[in-house]
């Protein structure tokens, strides 16, 4: 069955940059330009790396009578985190999960005073939607008509800056609304490489015309998703679809970090969400959880390569969910889920063409992130 | 004499052995290479069978024998610097391999031919 796939408002100008178009979620999404995703990669971790993310979704969610605190309450009964306590003008993570304590869609979520701004994967926005669409007492409204960019690396703040000022005072999960030349900005202090950056929503009939101001700015270059999912890999950022799916508890995919006390067992909001039941017991113990592999020797480790507790025999113990070349780590890196049991350090192996290759089990990430906290 | 594979490779006769790389095309194609694995010297090799691992940002591919004979030689040194690659692909050789039969090269595009190929 052939699928059509959907074009953002920047797909002129990627073909015009010499991006390597692919499908992706069901859109045209460039997956690298000339430079390719190694320079593009370290471009970003060195000064400020241009994506166009316009393939997610981003979902109004606007209160009824209740205003705020009830749009909020009806949120938290999808998404195991404070949304109450969100203060207007900040933004969090969070996942949506099922009555099994499996993930559905991980997401962030910010309070814009009046209404919620949530922006989720390409690939789950349907589904997302609908899901939403099932709470009381809310009205859930796709936004069609805005593209997103994310600027991210040290220089992003500079460069950015030139063009909306204000954006300066900005902080780590700030979101809020700027002017640019009588454009309406939303732009959060946020992204998905482990550096400092931003991820604004642009309306698309002007996408094009930021997109293109920012790239005018020296430190400014395009970076395609190839390079998205190594800079993210190396951040130990997981990634939906691949590092967790309906059949991974939040405490699997090393995301219990997401679920505030006041959900938890004996917190003031505990549970009320779906697959509590599942999901609370296991946080402080998990049977599985999400940890680094530094491979030995050069070769990638890719998704898919099982790990061994020892050099033959035996059955797998995890299989690699997502896996690379980790350009600014200079070496190969992998997430995987792995029994609690193995400690930082261990050795196991990967079994790549036959061979058992041996790599260490380590805390993730792989490099430190610079966020302007 | 240069020759060329459908699976885009590069053969050059030297004496009566024939060096092995990939073409620039095949190289840009891959993206930039973090990793080479080499036959070990002396193996004897089928036509067609998988003798090099090359590993690119994106993915893994394989480079296999041309032509039926024994590896004399491996470029170890590109296993160190898999970059050199996407660098100066005519000059990043794999291997070297001595043919079973002679008149090995026959059959292998021209360049003139591989251009037509990859447009």
């Amino acid at each position: 069955m052939a699928e059509t796939t959907r074009r953002t408002g920047l797909y002129d100008l990627h073909v015009e940059l010499g991006a390597r178009m692919v499908p992706f979620a069901g859109w045209q999404m460039p997956v690298q330009y000339p430079v390719g995703v190694m320079a593009e990669h370290l471009h970003t971790r060195g000064k400020a790396g241009l994506f166009d993310v316009s393939h997610m979704g981003q979902v109004l969610v606007v209160p009824g009578d209740g205003g705020m605190p009830a749009a909020a309450a009806a949120l938290e009964t999808l998404i195991p985190a404070d949304v109450t306590g969100l203060a207007p003008g900040r933004q969090r993570y969070g996942l949506f999960t099922n009555d099994a304590g499996g993930i559905l869609d991980d997401l962030m979520f910010a309070n814009r005073g009046d209404h919620f701004l949530l922006v989720v994967n390409a690939a789950c926005a349907e589904q997302d939607i609908a899901h939403l669409r099932t709470l009381p007492g809310v009205r859930v409204t796709p936004v069609i008509d805005r593209g997103l960019l994310a600027l991210q690396g040290p220089q992003a703040e500079v460069a950015l800056a030139r063009l909306v000022p204000g954006v300066t005072a900005m902080r780590f999960m700030d979101s809020q609304v700027h002017d640019w030349d009588g454009v309406e900005l939303w732009v959060s202090r946020s992204g998905y490489t482990g550096e400092d950056g931003f991820e604004i929503s642009v309306p698309e009939a002007r996408l094009e015309a930021f997109a293109r101001a920012l790239l005018d700015q020296p430190e400014v270059a395009p970076i395609g998703l190839g390079a998205r999912d190594s800079l993210r890999l190396e951040a130990g950022m997981p990634l939906y679809g691949h590092d967790m799916d309906v059949g991974v508890t939040p405490a699997a995919a090393g995301l219990g970090w997401s679920i505030p006390k006041v959900r938890r067992a004996d917190g003031a909001r505990a549970g009320g969400f779906p697959g509590a039941d599942v999901i609370l017991p296991e946080l402080g113990s998990p049977a599985t959880t999400r940890r680094g592999l530094r491979p030995e020797g050069r070769a990638p480790i890719r998704e898919g390569v099982p790990i061994f507790a020892g050099p033959e025999g035996g059955a797998a113990i995890g299989t690699v969910s997502s896996g690379g070349f980790g350009p600014s780590v200079g070496a190969p890196v992998a997430m995987v889920r792995l029994p609690a049991d193995i400690a930082d350090g261990a050795t196991v192996f990967a079994e790549l063409r036959g061979k058992r290759l041996p790599a260490t089990v380590c805390t993730l990430p792989f490099i430190s992130p610079t966020f302007k906290r | 004499m240069l020759k060329y594979t459908e699976d885009h490779e590069w053969l050059r006769a030297e004496g009566d052995e024939i060096v092995v790389g990939i073409t620039k095309h095949a190289s840009e194609q891959l993206g930039d290479v973090v990793f080479i694995e080499l036959p070990e010297d002396g193996r004897e090799v089928e036509a067609g069978e998988e003798v090099v691992v090359i590993e690119s940002v994106k993915a893994a591919s394989d480079i296999t024998a041309p032509v039926a004979g024994t590896i004399t030689a491996v470029n170890a040194a590109l296993a160190d610097a898999p970059g050199d690659v996407n660098g100066d692909p005519m000059a990043a050789w794999f291997f070297r391999l001595k043919p079973s039969d002679a008149g090995a090269m026959d059959g292998f595009m021209d360049e003139e031919a591989y251009k037509a190929l990859v447009g």
